[in-house]
């Protein structure tokens, strides 16, 4: 335990002391390695640890929070008056008697990344750089990351839960720059997932290099995007994105009370393709977005959020969820004791369709095929998405033809959903960071191979 | 010891700290000792009541080591002097695992004198919780009130930061800095039928003398409700007019080419072309940390050096980059004292903190006329997935409104703008003469770019 219960009960009680319908006491402590090659020199290890507590009260629709690095019974209590502050009734101790609980676990961590040595984590950069170079004259620069973290929190509150949480990240990445007549391009690939360091006894760092490098080499030759409206192929795991974007964002319930989401009252409702079926999961052992209990002490599960087409639901937090008096969905998450929890995702994707992923490229006569998409941005309230390309070819006839180079792509979520019209068999996950209101957490993404009728691709060419 | 800046002692205290860790550094060693500490406070207004109101403080160690050319970094998120020497030892530890470099190297004592400015504003501290509380309500009200077509304020927010740091390095540094930041930001949704749109207004400055509810929410207002029946827009090539948000933006991405250390690692569309042209006449960049009027302006950089006025960009010619010490070696040059870090659990880099293209004669309106047809930018979305500082292509997401015989038409939503950086520098056609000061490493001002790919139905 990361705090004493009995001190977690005091501490929850004095939150309460001022009047206050719900407290919560949240306590971190994480410890991060991150390692970095340049240039072909390992410039940097980085090691440190970030310990603290939060502690929220909830009166009404109000909620006060306070954080504190301190993690004595003095600290503690000091962030629990802080809190209490936006209470505003007189004196008097409240009693709260947690039910400690075990929540399951999704993955059981093998090597845990402090058992380690340094040196074994460097020797995966330098093998990532020769990789990278090996892979062509033309790549001029490499740069290649690890890093892992281990984060232990323990969750309790005035509804009597106290639970705690492990929860070991390790990631890898390489970046590279390739020079060829008509400038530089750049490649990026990575894994990571929600394991110890076992993660390298499946993923070939190798084999990271070498996608980054054919990503940043392929685009050497690359011809300007086109302009307008165009039919697109999202290549397997290239970008869940598209989903969390374009959707995923605007079920999350806080938006929803706001009526800052075009999927206000929408539930029962067709909002996408009858080919669409949209899941969000926590419990997936190894993905990116996973945990056995989220950032509010809930245990993390499996959500439907749009079923065949038809809005099914949304995510929920504590306090969204309390406001509907319903359970949240395990989606309260924050990026550390810093922050208020807040409705995030976890691993949100597509499940696999009918088609063959050969096949549905073949009967598309024309149009862009994305194999991988960087990073995305919606606007809630009007839906409007955009996520950029790091990979992408021109169809013709059915077949992949030219590279182009990077562009943005701008939809609306409800608009693109509907009018995606083939989904292939060969689901595929990739990680990605959500930013929302200034808090970063790792999330999954996924889908399989699929079709989209029309989207507007922002280019240069073709005007 | 409390964990709040509270005034010149509370920040000597800190030199003290980092300075006897710096003191400790072995024969052959370097140390760098970065130590911050801050207080915030977050009030969020919705439907007339508080929705959050959360204080933070917030206080770390970051230690560098660099010895046999070799560097090692670790932090801690605590002053405490146990965890400290803790980090003192886990970073001499992680040096050990890195290939030699000749460039490593700390900054050392230059000659230049630190600018004297003020960036604190000790009203701020005096400001009770409630007035804080106070101004945010008021914001939603002016918001809610001030339009008809205003649906929701979906997030009315109040936020201060008092910040303060020092470090210390084994080779004569000392240095220390503290800021206060003061923000009003809202987002308000208006409509009409079945159309929502969204604008964001802000008003930010050093105390709350500085922030200006009215102008936050009727920015928000007029953002939201101008863009209100806004369509898809056919594809073209066009002159775009960029709001002076989004120029910010947009120095902001060309910034990252202008680093050093982008530079001599060959990831920079800049790189090899100093003294050559890079821009059209009109284009002056300069970063001056010493403008007090800039959210970034600071009177040391990351590595201790006092900060200095640095011209990038004269007249359209490339003539320096910024550096920190080790780019700057790199590069067989000087430090331009542009080291910045992103707090204390980060190591410095060379980039801006205050970058100003030099103003042209006109006005936002006046250069409307000039353009006559157009589109105008108000937002863009997908920067960081859109814009690549390394290959200078650049495509974002963008709404707005058109422009037709020189004043503001038809709001477009769901369009893309294309070009390539490098294009887009050389097709410049107005540089604003209103120049407004936002958070973040770059000036807003109103910008006129030619040929640029507009993308729609």
């Amino acid at each position: 335990m990361l705090v004493d219960p009995a001190v977690v009960e005091r501490v929850l009680g004095s939150a309460l002391s001022r009047g206050g319908d719900f407290a919560e006491v949240f306590v971190e402590d994480r410890r991060a390695i991150g390692a970095s090659l340049d240039d072909g020199r390992v410039e940097e290890l980085s090691s440190g640890r970030d310990r603290g507590a939060g502690v929220r009260v909830v009166v009404g629709e109000t909620t006060g929070y306070a954080h504190t690095a301190d993690l004595s019974e003095s600290g503690l209590l000091l962030a629990a008056e802080a809190a209490a502050a936006v209470a505003r009734q007189e004196g008097g101790t409240r009693t709260v008697a947690l039910s400690p609980s075990e929540p399951t676990r999704p993955y059981d961590v093998t090597i845990f990344p402090e058992d380690v040595e340094k040196a074994r984590k460097i020797e995966l950069l330098a093998r990532a750089d020769d990789a990278a170079r090996s892979a062509g004259s033309a790549i001029t620069q490499v740069s290649a990351g690890y890093g892992d973290s281990r984060r232990r929190i323990l969750v309790a509150n005035s509804d009597g839960v106290l639970v705690s949480d492990d929860q070991v990240r390790s990631r890898f990445s390489v970046s590279c720059v390739a020079m060829g007549d008509t400038g530089m391009q750049t490649g990026f690939e990575s894994a990571a997932f929600t394991v110890g360091f076992e993660l390298f006894d499946t993923v070939d760092v190798e084999e990271i290099a070498a996608a980054a490098a054919r990503r940043a080499l392929s685009k050497l030759s690359a011809r300007p995007a086109p302009s307008g409206e165009v039919p697109i192929v999202l290549a397997s795991g290239s970008g869940g994105i598209l989903f969390h974007e374009a959707c995923g964002h605007g079920l999350e319930a806080d938006h929803i009370a706001k009526d800052a989401s075009v999927y206000v009252g929408q539930v029962g409702s067709q909002v996408a393709s009858p080919l669409v079926t949209l899941v969000d999961d926590g419990t997936i052992a190894r993905e990116w977005g996973t945990f056995a209990v989220d950032d509010e002490g809930r245990p993390a599960q499996r959500n439907v959020l749009i079923e065949d087409g038809i809005l099914t639901d949304y995510m929920w937090d504590y306090l969204r969820a309390r406001q509907e008096g319903r359970h949240s969905s395990g989606n309260g998450r924050r990026q550390s004791y810093r922050d208020l929890p807040m409705v995030r995702m976890t691993n949100t994707f597509l499940v696999d369709g009918e088609s063959d992923p050969e096949e549905l490229l073949a009967q598309t006569p024309h149009g862009v095929y994305v194999a991988k998409l960087g990073g995305g941005q919606v606007n809630t309230t009007t839906g409007d998405f955009v996520f950029g390309t790091v990979e992408a070819y021109l169809i013709e006839n059915g077949r992949l033809t030219e590279p182009l180079r990077d562009a943005n792509l701008i939809g609306n979520g409800p608009e693109t959903l509907r009018r995606i019209d083939a989904v292939a068999n060969d689901f595929a996950t990739s990680p990605g960071t959500c930013g929302k209101d200034g808090q970063s957490v790792p999330v999954g993404t996924g889908q399989p191979t699929l079709r989209i009728t029309g989207v507007t691709i922002g280019g240069t060419a073709g005007e | 010891m409390s964990d709040s800046p509270n005034g010149a002692a509370s920040v000597d205290q800190l030199l003290t700290i980092v300075t006897r860790i710096a003191e400790q550094a072995r024969p052959g060693e370097e140390l760098e000792v970065y130590a911050s500490r801050g207080v915030e406070t977050d009030v969020r207004a919705y439907g007339g009541e508080i929705e959050q109101l959360s204080s933070a403080s917030s206080a770390g160690v970051g230690i560098r080591v660099v010895s046999d050319q070799r560097q090692g970094f670790a932090y801690a998120g605590t002053l405490d002097e146990g965890a400290i020497a803790e980090t003192l030892a886990e970073a001499r530890d992680n040096a050990t695992f890195a290939t030699p470099d000749e460039f490593l190297g700390l900054a050392r004592p230059d000659d230049v004198a630190p600018a004297s400015l003020d960036l604190w504003d000790d009203a701020l501290s005096s400001l009770p919780t409630s007035a804080k509380v106070d101004m945010a309500l008021e914001l939603e009200r002016r918001v809610r009130g001030g339009d008809p077509r205003v649906r929701q304020v979906d997030a009315a927010d109040y936020g201060d930061m008092a910040a303060e740091s020092a470090i210390a390095t084994s080779t004569g540094i000392t240095a220390t800095a503290r800021r206060t930041i003061c923000s009003l930001s809202v987002s308000a949704i208006a409509g009409e039928g079945t159309d929502s749109q969204t604008g964001v207004g802000f008003s930010a400055g050093r105390g709350p003398g500085d922030i200006d509810a009215d102008h936050a929410a009727a920015d928000a207002i007029k953002r939201a409700t101008r863009m209100i029946g806004a369509s898809k827009v056919k594809s073209g090539r066009c002159v775009v007019v960029l709001d002076s948000r989004v120029t910010s933006t947009l120095l902001s991405v060309i910034s990252s080419a202008l680093s050093g250390e982008a530079v001599t690692k060959g990831r920079s569309i800049f790189a090899g072309r100093v003294d050559e042209e890079v821009a059209c006449p009109l284009v002056t960049i300069v970063d001056d940390p010493t403008d007090v009027r800039a959210f970034g302006a600071s009177t040391h950089d990351a590595e201790g050096l006092a900060c200095r006025r640095n011209v990038l960009v004269d007249a359209g010619i490339l003539r320096h980059f910024v550096f920190d010490t080790t780019s700057a070696r790199r590069a067989g040059t000087a430090s331009t004292a542009s080291a910045v870090r992103g707090g204390y659990a980060t190591t410095p880099t060379a980039g801006c903190r205050a970058l100003l293209l030099s103003p042209g004669p006109l006005g936002v309106d006046e250069i409307l006329a000039q353009v006559g047809e157009g589109f105008f930018v108000q937002s863009v979305t997908g920067v960081h997935s859109g814009v690549n500082p390394v290959s200078g292509d650049f495509s974002v997401g963008a709404e707005g409104l058109m422009i037709r015989g020189g004043v503001l038409a038809e709001p477009v939503r769901e369009g893309t703008i294309a070009s390539t950086l490098q294009r887009m520098l050389q097709e410049i056609i107005h540089v604003g003469s209103d120049i407004e000061w936002l958070p973040g490493l770059a000036a807003g001002q109103t910008l006129a770019v030619d040929g640029m790919v507009l993308s729609g139905a």
